[in-house]
């Protein structure tokens, strides 16, 4: 493909980088990702992919804007309140850059699913909210050998890893989804909006260095951070031989929706 | 006991000759075995040893923590930890 004049203006900041050139710019309006999840991490995320000209980009959520989703939810505005994520997404990715293509699934994944959706998409970021997603993402990916993003936040905490065929994964690390007795109500969280930005941003810029095929991935690696604190750490972890679907015997080889359960809290009903 | 947890020196007072995983949980206040991956010298280990494996100088430890996403589903214990490890 050869780029516009409006093209190459729109994104002459970033085709001035060696790292990434009129052929890497090519490469990404070609690129297929997916963002799961519209909410805290998937809007940054969203929004810097589609500014780049992430060309084909994925939201799939099956969720619907409420209010308290505005404080770090950025992709959605107070008039959207109501609507269906995928659609306020789409709505202000296309106007902040119409070059692209905006595919959208109005559902949550689930064990059926995934496997074929995240078959049409170059890499995929994990942008969820509960531990049943994660790791059916984290399996999904792993057994359909496919790149993604893992990260989570909390309070003022993130972390995050980056998981291509043959690295480790979230199940290296966590063995299994953590026990139902041990969630508590969601009252009793709470995360700050930059956090998740932060945390999105940087799943962001591992899609982008993996369709550029420049840099260092964040493979084997974890990287924590502490806003609060302003404690940030690189961890070097090791694919986990005994990894339950990495390993070198791994005990799942499909994905079956009973695997991936968790008591899912809603703050409505306990108001 | 000189180790290194979370990349923090620490002096642990050890008071008993072998001191395991669960004993260092304990001393670091993490109630919940299940809630935390722990990584020695580099190798995460299966939570099924954590009784059976010892500590020793120089070790360095990593605790991993759950961590959900943009909603905070996210147990209570994790704050403790927090407030346990800035108390010390």
């Amino acid at each position: 493909m050869n780029l516009t004049e409006d093209q190459i203006e729109r994104y002459s900041r970033q085709i001035i980088l060696d790292n990434v050139g009129g052929k890497g710019q090519e490469k990404l309006l070609q690129s297929r990702i997916l963002i799961i999840g519209a909410g805290g991490l998937g809007s940054p995320a969203a929004f810097y992919l589609a500014a780049a000209g992430a060309g084909n980009l994925g939201i799939i959520d099956g969720d619907e804007v409420d209010l308290s989703n505005l404080q770090r939810q950025i992709l959605h505005s107070t008039d959207d309140v109501g609507r269906a994520k995928v659609d306020s997404a789409k709505e202000t990715l296309e106007k902040l850059n119409p070059d692209i293509n905006i595919i959208t699934y109005n559902k949550r994944v689930n064990a059926q699913n995934i496997s074929s959706i995240i078959s049409e998409y170059d890499f995929i970021i994990d942008g969820t909210d509960n531990f049943g997603a994660k790791f059916l993402i984290n399996d999904a990916c792993v057994l359909n050998k496919k790149p993604y993003s893992h990260g989570g936040i909390l309070r003022f905490h993130g972390q995050t890893i980056t998981h291509v065929p043959g690295s480790a994964c979230y199940r290296c690390l966590f063995e299994t989804l953590p026990p139902k007795g041990a969630v508590p109500s969601c009252s009793e969280a709470g995360v700050l909006g930059v956090v998740a930005g932060f945390l999105g941003t940087l799943q962001a810029s591992e899609a982008m260095k993996y369709i550029l095929k420049t840099g260092e991935l964040l493979t084997d690696s974890l990287f924590y951070f502490d806003i609060l604190n302003t404690e940030f750490r690189l961890l070097k972890i090791k694919r986990n031989k005994n990894c339950p679907v990495c390993g070198d015997n791994p005990s799942i080889s499909k994905l079956e929706e009973k695997n991936y359960e968790q008591p899912v809290c809603d703050l409505k009903q306990q108001r | 006991m000189n180790v290194t947890i979370n990349g923090k020196n620490e002096n642990l007072e050890i008071n008993k000759e072998k001191f395991s995983i669960i004993d260092l949980l304990k001393v670091k206040d993490v109630e919940m075995p299940d809630m935390v991956s722990v990584e020695l010298n580099g190798t995460i280990l299966n939570r099924s040893t954590y009784e059976s494996t010892f500590i020793s100088e120089g070790d360095k430890i990593e605790f991993l923590y759950f961590m959900g996403g943009g909603s905070g589903k996210y147990p209570a214990a994790f704050e403790k930890i927090k407030t346990a490890d800035n108390n010390k």
